[in-house]
């Protein structure tokens, strides 16, 4: 052990305190939660008076509805996981931290995925009562759905929104590289969520399950080893 | 004697050989036995796809190169810049051919079919990569942004190339030498070949510009009185 200099800790637990120190931000205000939260369920008023009070036509899509209000919330909630770090200059202070460049991004996108959980699980007895929805197949199967579309939006997203908070134009930026980026992960997180809603007699439900995860290792593997390049000086 | 044919020699060339490849087309190949003379259209629409594919192909191995490279220097993200757009224009071009073929054959000109939407979906992520370009003023931080975006973006191609294989629906799987007729191979070969070459006229042309722009951009401050700004990355080499 060489005193005279830090010692570098470890991915796994660089990782995990930065996820500490952004979790307890985020839970000394609440600020980003309530606002995603109230802002997915505003959008979830605004199909029903969008498309009129069809009940029956408001269950049929619940799930593609459920997963663009996730979708549109999470732009807002990425967009701000980057600000706590540019304020004060404080990614100076994370990135001299001796510690691997690739923790900042575990930690952010797993503190993205997190959100997007306690957003979805706030969400589910909305759109039910909302939409009229039952759960067909299980809440196991819904828990898998919710936390895999959510690891499948997070991973691209962290890196987008690492770029697009210090470009110009960030607000029209991050939507503008996300949204079609992530069209297969919404396709097949939307199909799944109405499979488990309305019943999978078909036993379809794996196959889009399949190709949630496929996307996931793709983005999240390519995310881990591209995004130390994004944040470097 | 010899400017004029290095200055002009390869665009008049592609420009030559594919009008002689949409002449086979249009006037000496057969018509098709199901689709009659609709189906010409495929000597202009499946070469303009094809060179889409190989400049967002050069884009992302310039993207992977410019990560990689151990030199500073301007040149790959050059080259990344300008096969985005060119490809870009190209890819937009053979969505348009290709709806125009679709409205009479399939009735419609537009359908959700898995390529036409992979491809959607490729053009709108090609028009993001550009449009960060703009936003970002940084060069340095521009070349090594766009090119993890290109990267990631770049997953998408392949998609777009296996869809009709994948997913057999409305568009038809990729005409080749075995399934084509050999008077119908000719011209879309020909074809292909002279657009071949006005792309990379096309490249080279913008990759000039894009190159002079990337050294105006870091060259300002040493066109400053008395600044002793840190030398150029390489020597303009343009015209």
């Amino acid at each position: 052990m060489n005193s005279s200099r830090p010692r570098p800790i470890g991915l796994i637990r660089a990782t995990l305190t930065l996820l500490r120190k952004d979790l307890l931000i985020e839970w000394r205000t609440r600020a980003r939660l309530n606002a995603i939260v109230f802002f997915a369920m505003a959008t979830l008023l605004m199909f029903s008076f969008a498309l009129g009070p069809d009940t029956r036509l408001l269950e049929k899509n619940a799930g593609g509805y459920f997963w663009l209000a996730v979708l549109f919330a999470s732009v807002l909630s990425l967009g701000e996981s980057f600000r706590v770090e540019s304020e004060n200059a404080c990614m100076d202070g994370v990135r001299l931290a001796p510690a691997d460049a690739r923790a900042i991004y575990l930690s952010k996108a797993l503190g993205n995925t997190l959100l997007l959980v306690a957003l979805g699980t706030l969400l589910l007895p909305v759109m039910v009562a909302l939409y009229g929805v039952r759960v067909a197949t299980g809440f196991v199967d819904l828990g898998t759905v919710l936390l895999l579309g959510s690891l499948a939006l997070s991973a691209p997203g962290t890196v987008y929104a690492a770029i697009s908070s210090n470009a110009r134009a960030r607000d029209v930026l991050l939507p503008l590289l996300l949204f079609p980026l992530v069209i297969p992960a919404l396709l097949s997180a939307a199909k799944a969520t109405t499979l488990v809603l309305q019943g999978d007699p078909m036993n379809q439900l794996g196959s889009w399950l399949g190709l949630l995860l496929g996307f996931n290792l793709i983005y999240w593997g390519v995310g881990f080893m591209l995004f130390p390049r994004i944040i470097e000086d | 004697m010899n400017e004029v044919i290095k200055k002009w020699g390869l665009p008049v060339a592609g420009l030559a050989i594919l009008g002689i490849g949409w002449y086979l087309g249009l006037a000496w190949a057969p018509p098709d036995r199901e689709m009659g003379d609709v189906q010409r259209i495929m000597y202009v629409h499946v070469p303009l796809q094809w060179m889409a594919m190989l400049a967002m192909f050069l884009n992302f191995v310039t993207a992977v190169s410019h990560l990689l490279k151990t030199k500073p220097g301007w040149k790959l993200d050059s080259m990344a810049e300008s096969s985005a757009e060119v490809g870009l224009v190209l890819g937009t071009l053979g969505m348009v051919t290709g709806a125009i073929w679709g409205r009479p054959t399939w009735g419609v000109y537009w359908s959700w079919d898995p390529r036409l939407t992979s491809e959607a979906i490729m053009l709108v992520t090609y028009t993001g990569y550009l449009v960060l370009r703009r936003f970002v003023e940084d060069p340095d931080k521009r070349a090594t942004w766009s090119a993890v975006v290109a990267i990631l973006g770049a997953i998408n191609l392949p998609i777009v190339w296996f869809s009709v294989r994948w997913w057999r629906s409305l568009h038809q799987v990729q005409s080749s030498p075995k399934t084509v007729d050999p008077q119908m191979v000719l011209p879309l070969r020909v074809s292909a070949i002279g657009l071949l070459l006005l792309t990379l006229v096309w490249l080279m042309h913008r990759y000039r510009i894009a190159l002079a722009e990337r050294h105006a951009e870091v060259a300002l401050p040493e066109a400053l009185p008395g600044s002793g700004a840190p030398n150029v990355h390489d020597t303009p080499k343009v015209a």
